[in-house]
């Protein structure tokens, strides 16, 4: 089995909160990603999701702090390369994709030379032959007229084709890894339908892996292989899609898949799980999830839940959970 | 009587500055932000405070007490305020002396009050640190009064041409572009001189020149407001506009209130100081001395105690109230609010 | 792009006469013409006298007729006589152009860059001590009264240190860098501490964009993303700014001038104002506005070359 090309180990992002403590919104987190694979970290906003993938390509902002923890990616161990050697591997080796296509884009400047200057910056390679693989890459994610639109503002260009041109450009390298972070969450219902299938065309032919960020289950449903459930930093549970979407053990998921409404529940009250997602200054010591579990014990309050595997590939972090299944 | 509509300020002033305070401790947001800013900027609001303190104690004042010779009618029955009572009228000398100096300075005549004079005295005699602290009030008064002229015209000006819009928003665009069109400077001695040199003139000639520029972001402001769903929600219920304005809009321009003000107050008093210099100033303005005392820096010896301790009062006063002004607008700026992790 | 500047043209002059008409509000409803001649003949002057002048200089015309008079020849650039000295005003504007702009355009061709350059500097280095010196440097530098640094200025370098000469001015091209260079001088360091402050702001604003945290993803080097990514965006607010900045050129010219005896439009501008010299101020705020008003039509226009957003529309 060759070596995952994501590997993250313990990582921990903090960030000074107010009277001098730290606010550590990724707590501890570990996962790996193997060659081609799709995993999805879902969450809700808040939960540190984002931060966890800007953490990887440290883009974390400023007086964000990534560490202690590892990062492996593509073999290089990410927090102790130099700045230098990090800007080599943000688009050739993991590219990233953004929420809002609306503003991720230099609006001063032409679609075209933005996906031309992401490939300058890392092969030695003509302008001319830039714009001739870019309008390749255009054709390829389902621009019309792509020759035209090299040429084209950001303003001049729907959600749905910023989306796309966004995709060109982060796959213009071929990078081993992508990081989608709610890619489609910012577009209408049916553009989100066509680019989640571009992307699945697309991890399929080029064999990239994707560290799908979301908030929205049904998303998950369509691209992911696995799916990590991240609640106030923590990683709660991480499964193959169909375990975790039929049989989930952590009462964090399950109240999530609980409150997706359903026509053949017509009728009923939909299910939510109470209460809010504590502040980061108020997390509890136990496990973070006690302030709203509906299986709560006291157990739960002051001890942290260790990792419990319940099938292969399939971990959740919950005391109640664990002496169920016999520990 | 004029002495009495001053205490009378001063008055509403203080009792203002209490409501304020008042109200501050109970918005949790406004609280917030006051707690943020002195912890930023401590210093710099305890300067602003020292001054503001002497330019109130300056205009607070009544006629009678001691202080003053015998036989000096005239002087007895002046309206003196606290800083003046500290100066008794036998302070003066016959003309400059140096600071600390025992003689004076041009031919070294023994002084009525040998070392006394921290600052020195000036062409006239005149203590110099007294003229600097009667200075404060005037500084204070440009910023205070002319932003009390200020504000409210870009208010009403900005929220009607951003609300109503239409043949309204045109007419004050119209206003607006063709003032802000002459350099300010220009326009302000155009207004000086056709409306005379006294100090409210003065100040409403700023007033005219500054309003401009805030009434264009209130306007901007208030346009985007308008369109906020919960606005929309309140017309079609049917709520009063005027309702709408004052309780949904204003509110929410009111940390541009604050900030403006801060901003403005810096560039008023340094404006005043070119005038003054031009010779249309406001009597007794820090402006005003370092006018007078360009002059001796070329004598010889030079005369360097009225223009510097001018100087540096006039720096230390918009220094602090810039640095606080960057704090004021750190902390109330929606856009920087964003910035925290 | 024609039908824009047209429009923008158009509006430009509608805005001027809005400005001719606030002038003849200004100048004429209140000033009195017996004050004015007197002030230019003398106060003990006979009553015949004061008379004369007064027909001299049309102030004795009912308001419409001056009203009209006042459009028609600030619009044909008719300007007249001094109220002071009866001097040609159309000449002294010509002659007094050229030393003022010998002094305004160097300070604004090198302000400009400078205040630039310094605040990309700092803007980079944002969040550092670099940063937080800088900011407060120019705090500092902006929290000084213009009148001091002439004062300073000239004092310092031109008494003490015998550095430049302290006033006077000769436009012969060999001798008049000697004379420009201590207002000029003045002139930028006066100026630098506020845009800096300005621009670094507009600078550290557009870093925190989405599009700059794209750029990084991408592998962009800090370096890179200031100078070809912020920069452009950022030309927007520079721009406006350096068109507001303008005027000041023009406020700053009026104090050096006056004070180093540079004889140009700014001191022509003091006078009038010690003199109470209405004529002459009249056509000074009158070309001052015009100035303003060609100076905002052009960063229109150069919006739209900048900002590919704004379409002539």
């Amino acid at each position: 089995m060759s070596e995952p090309v994501l590997s993250v180990e313990g990582l921990v992002t903090s960030f000074p909160g107010s009277g001098g403590q730290r606010l550590t919104v990724v707590d501890d987190v570990s996962f790996s990603l193997d060659e081609g694979e799709v995993l999805a970290l879902v969450g809700e906003s808040g939960c540190g999701k984002s931060m966890t993938a800007f953490s990887i390509m440290r883009l974390v902002p400023k007086p964000g702090h990534i560490g202690p923890g590892s990062i492996r990616l593509c073999g290089k161990d990410v927090l102790s390369l130099r700045v230098t050697e990090m800007r080599d591997v943000r688009g050739s080796d993991a590219a990233m994709i953004f929420q809002e296509p609306m503003t991720s884009l230099n609006p001063v400047q032409t679609v075209g030379s933005q996906v031309v200057e992401a490939i300058r910056l890392h092969e030695r390679i003509s302008v001319g032959d830039a714009r001739r693989r870019t309008a390749e890459l255009f054709e390829r994610v389902g621009i019309p007229d792509p020759a035209d639109r090299l040429d084209a503002y950001p303003h001049e260009l729907s959600g749905g084709l910023k989306q796309r041109v966004m995709i060109a450009m982060a796959l213009s390298l071929r990078p081993r890894l992508l990081i989608a972070d709610e890619p489609t969450t910012a577009l209408d219902v049916t553009i989100q339908a066509q680019i989640l299938e571009l992307m699945r065309e697309l991890q399929r032919e080029l064999g990239t892996a994707i560290l799908l960020i979301t908030h929205d289950l049904g998303v998950v449903n369509e691209l992911s292989d696995r799916i990590a459930v991240m609640y106030a930093g923590r990683i709660v549970e991480e499964a193959p899609r169909k375990t975790l979407l039929s049989a989930p053990r952590h009462p964090y998921t399950q109240g999530l898949l609980r409150s997706i409404p359903s026509l053949a529940r017509a009728g009923e009250r939909l299910a939510e799980i109470e209460g809010v997602v504590p502040a980061a200054s108020e997390w509890p010591a136990g496990c973070r999830f006690s302030t709203r579990c509906p299986r709560v014990e006291d157990r739960c309050r002051s001890e942290p839940p260790r990792p419990h595997v319940f099938g292969p590939d399939h971990r959740a972090f919950c005391h109640v959970a664990a002496r169920e299944a016999g520990a | 009587m004029g002495y009495v509509v001053s205490n009378v300020a001063v008055a509403v002033l203080v009792a203002g500055a209490f409501w304020v305070a008042r109200s501050v401790r109970r918005s949790d947001l406004w609280r917030g932000a006051a707690v943020d800013l002195w912890r930023r900027r401590p210093v710099a609001i305890v300067v602003v405070g020292i001054y503001v303190a002497i330019g109130l104690l300056d205009s607070v004042s009544w006629v009678g007490g001691g202080g003053t010779a015998a036989g000096d009618l005239v002087a007895q029955h002046k309206p003196r305020s606290v800083i003046d009572r500290l100066f008794p009228e036998s302070f003066k000398e016959r003309s400059y002396s140096a600071p600390f100096a025992t003689a004076e300075f041009y031919g070294g005549q023994p002084l009525g009050n040998p070392g006394r004079h921290v600052f020195g005295t000036d062409i006239l005699g005149r203590d110099v640190l007294r003229l600097v602290l009667k200075g404060t009030r005037i500084a204070l008064l440009i910023g205070g009064l002319t932003s009390l002229i200020v504000i409210p015209l870009a208010l009403f000006f900005g929220i009607c041409a951003g609300y109503f819009g239409g043949r309204i928003d045109d007419a004050v665009f119209f206003v607006m572009s063709t003032l802000a069109s002459i350099p300010s400077l220009l326009l302000l001695i155009a207004l000086i001189m056709a409306m005379g040199q006294g100090p409210v003139q003065v100040c409403i000639a700023m007033g005219v020149t500054s309003w401009v520029g805030f009434c264009r972001v209130v306007r901007g402001e208030t346009f985007k407001l308008r369109e906020l769903d919960y606005i929309q929600a309140a017309r079609a219920l049917g709520v009063s506009e005027a309702r709408i304005i004052l309780r949904h809009v204003l509110p929410n321009l009111m940390h541009l209130v604050v900030i403006t003000f801060v901003l403005l107050f810096s560039g008023l008093v340094l404006s005043e100081a070119i005038l003054a210099w031009l010779g249309i100033g406001i009597d007794g303005s820090w402006g005003q001395m370092i006018d007078q005392a360009r002059d001796e820096l070329a004598r010889d010896p030079i005369v360097w105690w009225n223009l510097s301790a001018a100087s540096a009062a006039l720096f230390g006063l918009i220094l602090a109230v810039n640095l606080l002004g960057d704090a004021v607008r750190d902390v109330l700026d929606p856009r920087t609010l964003r910035e925290e992790p | 792009m024609l039908a824009y500047v047209i429009r923008r043209g158009l509006y430009g002059v509608v805005t001027i006469l809005g400005v001719l008409g606030l002038l003849y509000v200004l100048f004429f409803l209140y000033a009195d013409p017996l004050d004015m001649a007197q002030r230019a003949v003398g106060e003990k002057a006979p009553p015949e006298v004061l008379q004369q002048w007064i027909e001299n200089h049309g102030y004795d015309r009912p308001a419409h007729v001056q009203l009209v008079d006042h459009y028609v020849r600030m619009l044909t650039f008719d300007f007249g006589r001094s109220d002071a000295d009866d001097a040609p005003i159309a000449r002294r504007l010509r002659e007094g152009a050229i030393p003022s702009l010998s002094f305004t355009l160097p300070t604004f061709a090198l302000g400009l860059p400078l205040a630039i350059g310094l605040s990309l500097f700092v803007a980079y280095f944002r969040e550092t001590y670099i940063d937080r010196a800088g900011v407060v440097m120019a705090v500092l530098a902006m929290s000084v009264s213009v009148l001091l640094y002439i004062i300073g200025g000239q004092f310092l370098l031109g008494k003490l240190l015998h550095w430049f000469p302290i006033s006077g001015f000769d436009a012969s091209p060999d001798v008049i860098l000697r004379f420009i260079a201590l207002p000029v001088l003045i002139g930028v360091v006066g100026g630098v501490g506020s845009d800096v402050r300005f621009y670094r702001t507009v600078f550290v604003e557009e870093t925190n964009r989405d599009y700059v945290r794209t750029a990084r993803a991408k592998g962009c080097g800090d370096g890179r993303i200031m100078a070809r990514h912020v920069l452009r965006n950022a030309m927007i607010p520079i721009l406006t700014r350096v068109v507001v900045a303008i005027p000041f050129l023009f406020t700053g010219s009026l104090l050096v001038e006056s004070f180093f005896g540079i004889p140009g439009l700014g001191a022509m501008t003091v006078e009038a104002i010690q003199g109470n010299d209405f004529s002459t101020l009249r056509v000074m705020v009158y070309i001052g506005a015009l100035a303003f008003v060609g100076f905002q039509i052009l960063t229109d226009i150069s919006y739209t070359l900048v900002d590919p957003r704004v379409r002539l529309g």
